[in-house]
């Protein structure tokens, strides 16, 4: 047994007791974020529904505060965790107060009956989700963005220690995703509840999660804290990324740059080339970029998109060698665009390749 | 909101009684002889008045009016919750074709033991009734996990209802020419012919159910969410669907063991009841169905016995002319 508040010990989950992902272990305690990320298909919803006891384990065990979850009654465990799925409900004739309040289950009597103090944790269960307006409405006919905060809202009142949720921003768009998440944030750290959750968005996953675990194939790719995780070249082996690529420091993914011998020739610095970047690969023209210096956050865009980038150590003025070589290339381009209005002394030779082009006669565009 | 609620669930519930003691008393005043208003209430209070009239009203149409109130009842609470099991507006005893695997094998027990020579008691019909529902609902359960569409699933269950009604058919064809009268017009669905004995059996069972399934209420107020989040809330799932089957059958096998097969109660009341109540919790859907289901027959049972008097209707031509086009629009609506 371990101290962790929930914990999972060499589970071993699937369907019809046919194994889907084997030896899953992981710890979480009260006030953290466990999120499950992985492809398609890879099982995340299957281990939350061995989780939630939908599925029944088919090795290994699940403990809450060391107790095995199986020996837990369900009004317990109704008092310990509370759900949000990402299947669609349609209630019938039943406002958002109404789901909110069924939250009350476990701590109502026989027949459901709501009390006072029911109400009240009702009310300000909606009020931390900022959903309070919506109390009186007609559950179905809600937004995406708000039926999920109210799901939330539905959680809260069950007064759990951990919640879990299958894709809680799938259909969600940026905004209310970033409110979501945000109220969630909220909720860990007021009420130091522990939350395992599925989701999609590997940038907003980096961010909020204390923990990561990694679905692929029939075992655990990887499981750790975020920073252990998000690493260029592990999450494109997790998700199989031929075509693009993924930046572990910007936490974004990029489309492939265009193949092909390079048309354009890019001069560029400090983050200027970005959007020319991203306009060239947009409308699939090969380019290259020269000279960056190798801390440059144009280089770091550039190395996705360019087709060929010259670059020199970081911190150092261009050397000759990197400006000939820059030279050659652009003569073979068509086309010059510089992003740069002005030239300091890392970069001169960044001009004096500017100068050249007009001197060759090229077509240049250059900052108006 | 909420108070405009609370007025509006006892609007309901007071119209509802309202109407059943109006029809209480029209049911027992109308007929091939006539009593005045006076007399009834004499006849029920005192049981003194003209000896033809009290055992009018005491032997015939009191019993057949309370069997109407109990059966119609049980038949809105079963298809309430029918519909809350499969999630399914349109499921119902009737058009899942439970209430004709009922008919089956009661035509089946009374044929075999009326040939015997021995007439069958109301627990043995009851008992019967229940096995045929139980064979249904086991087809039909079947056949859900394979049918994903609420609508194919209403069909497989119609299907399954006309099997049934074909062998039931079949055998009623080759029994004995003297049971046939009784069993052809049991078949078709009636009221008439109810004895206090039978009254007694029905209120004893239905009632009992009836507490058993308002018990259930907050439960199937969890199950309204979904399998998974009453789960979550802690319900016990196959022991919760194990007693809505159990319940619902018991409560459809009572009907179709005194009254026959009875269409569309089952659909159609709870219905109305929702759209009047506007709310489906069930702690208020389970007793509004009760009246619902009790006023809806007590009304059908009035038209089937006086529009073409002295010649009787079948209840269910009655049940399906109001309830299948509630039927109908509930369809359209949800296609929108």
């Amino acid at each position: 047994m371990s101290d962790y508040y929930f914990s999972a010990e060499k589970m071993t989950v699937g369907y019809d007791k046919k194994p889907l992902i084997r030896e899953i272990s992981f710890g979480l305690n009260r006030g953290e974020i466990l999120t499950l990320i992985g492809p398609n298909g890879a099982g995340k919803s299957t281990i939350l529904k061995s989780i939630t006891r939908q599925l029944t384990l088919i090795g290994g065990c699940v403990c809450l505060e060391s107790r095995e979850l199986g020996n837990i009654s369900g009004r317990d465990l109704a008092r310990k965790m509370a759900v949000v799925l990402t299947e669609r409900i349609r209630p019938e004739l039943m406002t958002c107060k109404d789901v909110v309040a069924t939250g009350r289950y476990p701590y109502t009597g026989t027949l459901g009956l709501l009390s006072a103090d029911d109400h009240r944790i009702v009310s300000d269960a909606l009020k931390m989700v900022h959903a309070l307006e919506l109390a009186d409405r007609d559950f179905n006919a809600i937004s995406d963005g708000q039926r999920q905060r109210v799901l939330l809202a539905r959680a809260i009142c069950q007064e759990p220690e951990i919640i879990i949720l299958d894709e809680p921003t799938s259909f969600l768009d940026v905004h209310h995703k970033l409110e979501f998440l945000a109220i969630l944030k909220k909720l860990v750290k007021e009420k130091q509840v522990a939350v395992i959750m599925s989701l999609h968005e590997l940038d907003l996953a980096q961010k909020i999660s204390d923990r990561i675990l990694c679905v692929k194939g029939d075992h655990i790719a990887r499981y750790g804290a975020p920073e252990e995780i998000f690493r260029t070249e592990f999450i494109k082996d997790l998700y199989d990324l031929t075509e693009g690529i993924y930046d572990a420091e910007f936490g974004s993914v990029e489309l492939p740059a265009p193949a092909g011998k390079p048309k354009v020739f890019v001069i560029a610095g400090g983050g200027s080339g970005i959007p020319v970047f991203r306009r060239l690969q947009r409308e699939g023209i090969p380019f290259a970029v020269g000279v960056l210096s190798e801390n440059d956050i144009d280089w770091k865009a550039a190395s996705h998109l360019a087709t060929r980038v010259i670059s020199d150590r970081a911190f150092c003025t261009i050397s000759e060698e990197r400006y000939e070589e820059a030279l050659e290339c652009m003569k073979q381009c068509e086309r010059v665009i510089c992003t740069l209005e002005s030239f300091g002394e890392m970069n001169l030779k960044n001009q004096k390749l500017l100068k050249k082009a007009e001197e060759f006669k090229m077509s240049v565009e250059i900052p108006t | 909101m909420k108070r405009s609620g609370s007025i509006r669930y006892a609007a309901v519930f007071l119209l509802l009684t309202i109407v059943l003691l109006l029809l209480i008393v029209w049911n027992i005043n109308s007929g091939s002889v006539p009593l005045s208003v006076q007399e009834i209430l004499r006849i029920l209070l005192k049981k003194e008045g003209d000896p033809t009239a009290v055992s009018i009203v005491w032997q015939i149409r009191l019993p057949r009016i309370l069997a109407a109130i109990l059966l119609g009842g049980a038949l809105a609470v079963s298809g309430f919750l029918l519909q809350t099991f499969f999630h399914n507006p349109i499921a119902g005893p009737f058009v899942l074709g439970i209430s004709s695997g009922a008919k089956l094998v009661v035509a089946l027990v009374m044929i075999f033991f009326l040939e015997k020579g021995i007439t069958v008691s109301s627990g043995m019909m009851v008992l019967s009734a229940f096995v045929g529902s139980m064979i249904s609902m086991g087809f039909v359960l079947l056949l859900s996990r394979r049918v994903q569409r609420m609508s194919m699933l209403v069909v497989a269950g119609v299907m399954i209802g006309y099997i049934c009604s074909a062998i039931t058919d079949f055998v009623v064809t080759f029994a004995d020419d003297s049971n046939i009268v009784n069993l052809h017009n049991w078949s078709l669905g009636s009221f008439s012919g109810t004895s206090f004995a039978q009254v007694r059996v029905i209120a004893v069972l239905v009632l009992l159910a009836l507490a058993a399934v308002f018990l259930l209420s907050k439960p199937i107020s969890a199950y309204q969410l979904g399998e998974v989040y009453a789960q979550n809330m802690g319900v016990n799932i196959p022991l919760f669907r194990a007693a809505l089957i159990l319940l619902s059958s018991l409560l459809s096998a009572c009907v179709t063991a005194f009254a026959g097969p009875i269409s569309f109660v089952g659909i159609a009341v709870p219905h109305l009841m929702k759209t009047a109540l506007k709310s489906a919790r069930p702690i208020l859907m389970i007793p509004a169905c009760f009246f619902g289901g009790a006023v809806f027959c007590l009304l059908c049972d009035l038209i089937a016995r006086t529009v073409f008097s002295p010649t009787e209707l079948s209840i269910s031509s009655v049940t399906a002319v109001f309830g299948a086009p509630i039927v109908l629009m509930i369809m359209v609506r949800r296609q929108k």
